[in-house]
């Protein structure tokens, strides 16, 4: 058997029962290898369960800094009797896998196509403790160990990291440094160590890597930490996985930075409403009354919120919404990640709406792009949409630290305060004097005898006064319309890269690939393959809509260009062809929809069989074969 | 059109401690119909503000949808209002509140708004006691759709096509005082000698301030067989008449011993009860459902003032929020600075 190898560069996947107290130890695992300075991405894989059904926990570790999916598993650790059978099949030929032997393993299930570990687990903590939680928490603790030993995770910084995580609880560090060490031990006395996938600190790594001062942190806390610098003073929210700790952060970091020193009263104010509507109304009430404001949902949550948010629309309110991302309806898979919610969010609610969507990648830019929402609602008066997902938001990344410019203000957008509107020449609230679509608000309670005004849906003049008038309507819409157009200008532009060379380019065709959030690290790494196969592709991560005329120009200069995306139905080539004036046929939908993230390989797969690549070739004869 | 406004206004209009006239308060002309209870209150609503003599912009007015909903454009014109969506005035008022504690808060709703879409919202808002005052216009239909019945058309209520109701209506103080509200009255939208006084006192309480107002609808539930008809009102009315005294006046009228009872407001307003002398405790929740109950047992519309609890802690006290509204904090309260954000990557790797 020819066994995998490589530095800095496979796949683990961890296969527990949910609410065993894995989670935590799978974390310091992949935490040990990101303070070894290797590029890791941990995901979770978990089910819509408190206790009981099988959850895994996959690390990628890659020398190249690629943080999405490749696909495959090289190295699986299984301690669910449950889901054995399936983890066993699923690892590469050649890989390995780890595996609790207390009771033994079912003869059909060895295979002799990969290296087998048995540990016996469950036995090893029986008899080292008495405390039966302990005895289930720590069997996570010695496997742990074992990896340790096998692809040489530095002890040390294991050590180090359960010291920070227990920090002053001297039997709880005693008793899991014990259970690395047995794991440690067990492995050095009965396997070969180290394997040939392995780590190694500063081996094989790409310059940009070694030159970083990367954290790891997941996109909600950024998210959340976004929303605090950004000024948000009101949170307003529903409980609704994976969007809950988004809230859970703004509070953790509110009660530290938001206290009046004087009197120790909070300068904010979160609400766990009754539901999404009332949630989404707390946060229209406090941005028309001069208050940023924000909430954090999913799907259900946002399908919720769409009347509100045409409201906001036409009444020209801000309003910040942090959608993370999921996928279906609320039964079956809601702890899943997909980027399903595209169209529902541009188009939210009823009447002509369009709504300003924002799409992180990373968690900086989950931080700057959350505090820049502020902004955007503000001056753009309109419901700002950061479209996060599971993905990006439960999970650990790897990002360049978070920055903030101390120098930069808050911009509030056009507000008149009392001496605004004592020189004001002619003020009407829905007068566009800049001809830039957006006019001027006033908040209640600035002056005496000026600016108050009527605020409603649809029907008003420029002055805010009652109006069904079809002109009234129609001058009104497509000032707002002119305002979405104006938005163009504010909002993140997309993001491409010098055009790349290949040795022996095997196409005539100009290839694009467009994709955002989630999609593109492992769109990156796809487009690293295929260029290294002579079939070099240009790149778009589209970061905000309304979309920027780079956005029409990039598929005007291609013959082709894949939209990758995780959804059914292509929603954002949907959006696409909609926004933009381009011949639909030329954008290819590359998809994924299945609830776990993109791989790489499955994207590269794709784009094979579309360009009818010589690989692809090869992959349809061998698969007539068989 | 119920009545249209003269454009000449007089030049020696009383004015209020503030230097406002009345005309001050006024809104836009009304365009609900002659007769509609729903104006009455919305000159209730504008002779409390201007005898109380707040300032129009220090109010904020906010409301759902219905012709009750609109009545917030035919009243106080120099305050900010915000006509929302059906049944959801509670969270926009919520928002609003948080935004700015210093204003007053007026929400105005109907028997459709609020206790049929918005049900859900009123029960929570209640629950959180939001410094407010929640103003129910309740004609037992829904005016604006054209009559249907409501949830608080009492059973047994004829339709105006000759319909009888088949279900219990939900009485909304009970509910309110069940689910704990601060403060609760219920008046009738022709009694504007109970109404004003009770929406004085309902802004000047700090709290949650629930007056139930029967207000009739003339075009849809105002024949014989219907519950809610002037007539029917007028005659099963059982009205607690009370009185106002800002915290700021001299108590200058004098009332005969054991005809009147004091309730005194957070802000030091007295609330008098005339002809109370039945009893009639207004800080015994249970003793206030309990009567409230009993009139309707007997086919009665108790009205007056029927609980309030002064000391009861409101939102802004729930929630521990700072003095300043949250509105008026600048980047250097709320940025915390790269310096922290330093320190947090630090703790990131
Ligand atoms: C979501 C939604 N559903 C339905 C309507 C239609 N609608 C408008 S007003 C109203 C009922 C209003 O009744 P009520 O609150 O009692 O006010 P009234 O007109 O009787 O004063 C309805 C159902 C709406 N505006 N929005
Ligand atoms: S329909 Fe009824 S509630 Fe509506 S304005 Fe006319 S009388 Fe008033
Ligand atoms: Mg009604």
């Amino acid at each position: 058997m020819k066994q995998i190898e490589g530095v800095n560069d496979f796949v683990v996947k961890f296969a527990n029962v949910n609410g065993t107290g894995s989670a935590s130890a799978n974390h310091l695992f992949a935490k040990a290898i990101f303070r070894m300075g290797i590029p890791v991405s941990p995901r979770n894989i978990f089910p819509s369960n408190i206790q009981g059904l099988p959850t895994w926990y996959e690390v990628r570790v890659s020398k190249n800094g690629y943080l999405g999916r490749r696909g495959g598993v090289d190295f699986m650790v299984c301690v669910n009797p449950q889901s054995m059978e399936k983890d066993i099949a699923a690892v590469a030929p050649g890989g390995y896998f780890l595996y609790d032997n207390t009771k033994p393993l079912a003869p059909h299930m060895k295979r002799d196509d990969i290296t087998m570990f048995g540990i016996p687990l469950t036995e090893m903590c029986m008899r080292e403790y008495a405390n039966p939680r302990l005895q289930q928490l720590l069997k996570n603790v010695v496997y742990v160990g074992a990896m340790a030993a096998l692809i040489d995770i530095d002890f040390r910084v294991l050590k180090d990291l359960l010291n920070d995580q227990f920090k002053g609880k001297e039997k709880l560090i005693s008793s899991n440094v014990h259970a690395l060490e047995m794991g440690y031990q067990y492995a050095t006395e009965n396997f070969q160590c180290p394997l040939p996938i392995r780590l190694e600190s500063g081996v094989n790594l790409a310059s940009h890597i070694l030159e970083s001062d990367h954290i790891l942190m997941n996109g909600n806390t950024a998210a959340a930490l976004g929303a605090i610098y950004g000024g948000a003073t009101v949170a307003a929210w529903y409980p609704i996985t994976p969007s809950t700790s988004v809230v859970d952060a703004f509070a953790k970091y509110a009660e530290r930075m938001r206290i009046d020193a004087g009197t120790g009263k909070k300068n904010f104010a979160i609400v766990q409403a009754e539901d999404e509507l009332s949630a989404m109304g707390m946060v229209v009430g406090a941005g028309w009354n001069g208050a940023r404001a924000f909430t954090a949902t999913s799907g259900p949550g946002l399908s919720l919120m769409s009347e509100f948010l045409g409201l906001a629309y036409f009444a020209e309110l801000p309003v910040v919404l942090i959608n993370v991302q999921r996928s279906g309806p609320s039964t079956g898979m809601p702890t899943r990640s997909q980027q399903s919610d595209v169209l529902a969010a541009a188009y939210a609610s009823h009447g002509d709406t369009k709504h300003v969507l924002l799409f992180p990648a990373t968690p900086s830019e989950c931080f700057e792009m959350s505090a820049q929402s502020f902004d955007l609602a503000e001056q753009l008066q309109t419901p700002v949409i950061l479209m996060t997902d599971l993905d990006l938001g439960m999970n650990d990344w790897m990002s360049p630290p978070l920055e903030w410019d101390d120098n930069k203000e808050l911009n509030r957008g056009k507000v008149l305060d009392a001496e605004g509107l004592d020189t004001a020449e002619k003020w009407g609230r829905y007068l566009d004097v800049d001809g830039d679509g957006i006019c001027y608000r006033t908040l209640p309670g600035t002056h005496p005898s000026k600016g108050a005004f009527f605020t409603r849906g649809s029907s008003k003049n420029e002055f805010a006064v009652y109006s069904e008038s079809g002109e009234d309507y129609v001058q009104n819409v497509d000032r707002l319309l002119r305002k979405f157009e104006t938005a163009k200008g504010y909002v993140p532009q997309p993001k491409t890269h010098p055009p790349i060379e290949v040795k022996r380019r095997k196409t005539k065709l100009k290839i694009g690939a467009l994709f955002f959030g989630t999609s593109a690290s492992p769109a990156y790494e796809a487009v690293e393959m295929l260029a290294d196969e002579g079939y070099p592709i240009d790149t778009m991560r589209i970061r905000a809509f309304p979309f920027h005329n780079e956005v029409d120009q990039f598929i005007h200069d291609h013959d082709v260009v894949f939209v990758i995306e995780q959804n059914r139905d292509g929603q954002m080539r949907q959006l696409i062809m909609n926004e933009c004036q381009i011949a639909p046929d030329k954008l290819k939908s590359v998809l994924n929809y299945s609830g776990t993230p993109i791989t790489a390989r499955h994207i590269a797969g794709k784009i094979r069989e579309t360009i009818g690549t010589k690989k692809a070739k090869v992959v349809a004869l061998k698969r007539e074969k068989a | 059109m119920s009545y249209v406004k003269p454009k000449f206004r007089h030049p020696n209009l009383p004015t209020n401690r503030r230097g406002y006239t009345v005309a001050d308060y006024d809104g836009a002309i009304s365009t609900l119909c002659a007769g509609c209870g729903h104006d009455s209150i919305s000159a209730a609503i504008r002779n409390a503000c201007f005898k109380s003599a707040i300032e129009p912009h220090r109010i904020a007015k906010v409301s759902g949808i219905g012709c009750s909903s609109k009545m917030p454009t035919y009243f106080l014109g120099k305050s900010h209002g915000f006509n929302s969506v059906h049944g959801r005035m509670p969270s926009v008022a919520t928002g609003a509140s948080l935004a700015n504690r210093d204003l007053t808060y007026i929400g105005v709703s109907g028997d459709g708004d609020t206790a049929s879409i918005g049900m859900g919202q009123f029960v929570h808002l209640v629950r959180r006691n939001l410094n407010m005052t929640y103003i129910v216009a309740n004609n037992g239909c829904y005016g604006l759709t054209k009559g249907q019945d409501s949830a608080t058309a009492d059973i047994g209520s004829i339709a105006k096509g000759g319909a009888v109701n088949p279900f219990e209506g939900i009485d909304l103080a009970s509910l309110a005082l069940l689910q704990g509200a601060s403060f609760v009255a219920r008046s009738f939208s022709g009694d504007k000698g109970q109404l004003e006084p009770l929406i004085r006192a309902a802004m000047a309480h700090k709290g949650f301030a629930f007056i139930d107002v029967v207000s009739p609808c003339v075009t849809f539930n105002n024949h014989a067989g219907s519950t809610k008809s002037y007539a029917e009102t007028r005659e099963h009315l059982a009205p607690m008449p009370v009185d106002f005294v800002p915290m700021r006046d001299e108590i200058t009228t004098t009332y005969d011993p054991g005809t009147t009872q004091a309730v005194t407001l957070h802000d030091g307003s007295v609330i008098h009860l005339q002809k109370a002398a039945n009893g009639v405790k207004t800080d015994d929740r249970t003793a206030a459902l309990l009567r409230m109950q009993e009139a309707r047992d007997e086919g009665n519309i108790l009205t007056g003032l029927m609980f309030l609890d002064p000391n009861q802690a409101d939102l802004n006290q729930v929630l521990n929020l700072a003095t300043t509204p949250l509105n008026k904090l600048g980047k250097d309260e709320l940025c915390p600075g790269s310096k922290v954000l330093k320190s947090i990557n630090e703790g990131l790797r």
